[in-house]
């Protein structure tokens, strides 16, 4: 037995451990080196060195009984677990815990797709239930529903929504877990609660309205360590019965502003789903002479920028959108977008892409016909899911910083240049430069993203992988920027800069986790919240 | 009873083009297993977005450079203990798989999936 979590006797663990297998048989609890080599983060820039988090077991419940069960024990020991769902969490920590030595509670078996209703529009699972699973219980089922997935497939509803991870449907579904819609959750004393609708024995209504009465907990399992989550709802789309695309394109840098200001019209009004920005000139980051110019320091000039990109006969922006609806529906929406925009920028141009009618076709869900270079992942806008994402992970994988900002133009132009400006010192690829466009997955926001690759035997690369994670967070932080979620070694250094009245929602959430949780055995450390047993510890310092 | 056979075979036929015994119930728990946990990246068919190929058959090609196939499908020299490795301790951009996901007897299914898809193929 490899870690142990700090302050537990080696006999706590191992009586602990063999109560647990009591409790689930002894199948289900994994504790060599063998079985838990699984429970390290494959992606991970500290692998092999004291800051690696290990897991020092792991247990496979079957349903909820089997995790209250887990739950007491642990709390009989103090022992902190870290539950998982799919434990796919790639480039945030795969399925490894925040504390060393902690149990994960592995719910990969609890599997099943409890509900899935087209006349409502909702599922209700358990947290071993992945895309690919889902998707094909809605299409077993003959539902008339489209689930909102990540790129890769083998997430799992519950998991990725506990992270508030994104999609790219239509906006309100692309965020996991704004689409929630009740969760059941086994606490630290090992009593089960549900959220919202669930808390009135009998309601018909928990997957319709998340609120209930009173304060909403909901989102304290959320990057939080509350409870173990055992089942949620999701809100899910409406089949539409056909797809619709076209791409506009600006000529001016500047002309970027207004463009962001007539999609967000659109997108807030529900009238496109996800907006994929571009840039074409990011065509031109293989010449020295552009590349020098897009990563100037204090920023290249617009005029610059203009002139290369007349020169080179390029737009300077594009954005694709996308539509979901009636044939007509989709039809007038294009027609409304493309007048509006173009209208409005003088240059402005569009272009008319593919339209079908849903589901599409095998060879339109392979996205090879569009009239122009598409920057959209296809599968991920028609909800089905995949692993053809895999091909952009490089080496041993990445770790993943993508900063929050606002949706303007004048955001955008000023993530580049500070960004640019602060990562320059690394030997990395330019993630921050004149062409980066922002992402639109979250329904109100922006990112970027700044994911280095990792690389499992060049410890030095990865150390210097670690400090540009870490000035990207501070220097983001300086600007208002501030990033959306983090791997366990993040994730102190990312919620200290969440700090807004001397980190005065630190110390309430601490406050709650003490008291529902005194023995801090739920993911201690996780989103940043210790609870009092391990304050001492956060980040290697002492507590705030 | 014949109509999931039928499908099997179905499914096997770029691989196999001959007919062939009915394969052993280890056969389908391993096609079974390989179509869930394998297939979406190792798979033989094309992957997102016009990539000719999925991407863990992709890095097969890249790494391989057609010594032996791409496609999981058509190797013949994956025994079970051989699974175990890549499996458990992944591979580059392949990350780990947890017994709770995989057990063993799915790996060894795997194994006896692969030879049967590959008794037919070429080296
Ligand atoms: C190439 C690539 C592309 C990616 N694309 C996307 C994308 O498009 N969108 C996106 O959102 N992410 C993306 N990711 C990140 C990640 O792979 C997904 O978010 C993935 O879905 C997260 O893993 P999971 O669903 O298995 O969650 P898990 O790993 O199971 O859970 C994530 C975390 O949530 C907590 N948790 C999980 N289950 C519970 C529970 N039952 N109770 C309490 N806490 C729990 C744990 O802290 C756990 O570590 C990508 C990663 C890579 C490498």
């Amino acid at each position: 037995m490899a870690v142990l979590p700090p302050g537990v006797s080696a006999a706590d663990f191992a009586a602990a451990l063999s109560q647990m297998a009591t409790a689930l048989g002894a199948d289900w609890v994994f504790s060599s080196d063998d079985d838990l080599g699984p429970y390290r983060d494959s992606f991970s820039p500290v692998w092999d060195t004291a800051r690696e988090r290990r897991a020092g077991a792991a247990v496979a419940p079957a349903d909820v009984a089997q995790v209250q069960s887990v739950v007491r024990i642990a709390a009989r020991y103090g022992i902190p677990l870290f539950p998982i769902s799919t434990g796919k969490n790639f480039g945030y920590g795969g399925p490894s815990p925040n504390v060393n030595g902690s149990i994960v509670v592995d719910l990969k078996r609890m599997d099943r797709v409890i509900e899935v209703n087209d006349q409502r529009h909702f599922a209700l699972v358990e947290p071993g239930v992945s895309y690919f699973d889902l998707y094909r219980a809605v299409q077993e089922r003959g539902a008339k529903v489209w689930i909102d997935c990540p790129d890769p497939g083998w997430g799992s509803p519950v998991g990725n929504a506990l992270e508030r991870g994104v999609g790219y449907t239509m906006g309100h579904f692309r965020d996991h877990f704004g689409a929630h819609c009740g969760i059941e959750a086994v606490l630290p004393n090992g009593e089960v609660v549900r959220t919202g609708m669930g808390a009135l024995p009998g309601s018909q209504s928990w997957q319709e309205y998340k609120y209930g009465f009173g304060p909403d907990p909901a989102g304290l399992f959320a990057q939080g360590n509350f409870g173990i989550v055992t089942k949620m709802g999701f809100r899910l789309m409406p089949a539409p019965e056909h797809y619709r695309s076209g791409l506009i394109t600006v000529p001016r840098r500047r002309d970027f502003v207004a463009l962001v200001d007539h999609v967000n019209y659109l997108s807030d009004s529900f009238m496109v789903g996800e907006a994929v920005y571009g840039s074409p000139l990011a065509s031109l980051m293989g010449r020295p002479d552009f590349l020098a110019l897009a990563t100037k320091p204090g920023g290249a000039s617009d005029t610059d920028l203009d002139a290369a990109a007349s020169a080179a006969g390029l737009p300077s922006w594009q954005v694709e959108l996308q539509f979901y609806g009636p044939e007509a529906a989709t039809a007038a929406q294009w027609a409304y977008a493309r007048d509006r925009i173009c209208s409005a920028i003088p240059g402005a141009k569009a272009v008319a892409g593919e339209h079908f009618s849903l589901p599409p076709t095998p060879d339109q869900l392979a996205n090879t016909t569009q009239p122009y270079h598409s920057l959209i992942r296809r599968n991920g806008a028609m909800g089905v899911p995949s692993l053809g994402i895999w091909k952009i992970v490089r080496d041993n994988g990445h770790v993943g910083f993508f900063p929050v900002l606002p949706r303007s133009g004048e955001a955008c132009f000023d993530m580049q240049r500070v960004m640019c400006d602060a990562l320059r010192e690394f030997p990395l690829p330019p993630f921050f430069s004149a062409v980066t466009a922002p992402l639109y997955w979250h329904t109100f926001a922006f990112q970027m993203v700044f994911a280095p690759s990792v690389k499992r035997d060049d410890p030095a690369h990865n150390a210097m992988v670690d400090r540009a994670m870490r000035k990207a967070v501070e220097v983001a932080a300086k600007h208002g920027w501030g990033d959306y979620r983090a791997a366990p070694i993040y994730q102190d250094a990312v919620a200290d800069t969440y700090s807004f009245g001397d980190h005065a929602l630190r110390r309430m959430l601490e406050s709650m986790k003490d008291a529902i949780d005194p023995q801090g055995i739920i993911a201690p450390g996780r989103g940043g919240i210790w609870p009092r047993r391990y304050r001492e510890s956060r980040d290697g310092r002492t507590s705030a | 009873m014949t109509r999931p056979i039928l499908w099997l075979i179905a499914a096997l036929a770029p691989v196999t083009l001959y007919a062939k015994p009915a394969p052993a119930p280890s056969v389908q728990r391993g096609q079974a297993v390989f179509g869930k946990w394998c297939a979406p990246c190792h798979g033989a068919g094309r992957g997102d977005d016009g990539a000719p190929m999925l991407p863990g058959t992709a890095a097969l090609a890249a790494r391989y450079k057609g010594a032996v196939p791409a496609a999981l499908q058509s190797r013949r020299d994956l025994p079970a203990e051989a699974l175990q490795v890549f499996v458990r301790g992944g591979i580059g951009a392949m990350p780990m798989f947890r017994r709770a996901e995989v057990s063993d007897a799915d790996i060894a299914a795997i194994a006896a999936y692969l030879r049967f898809t590959s008794a037919g193929a070429r080296r």
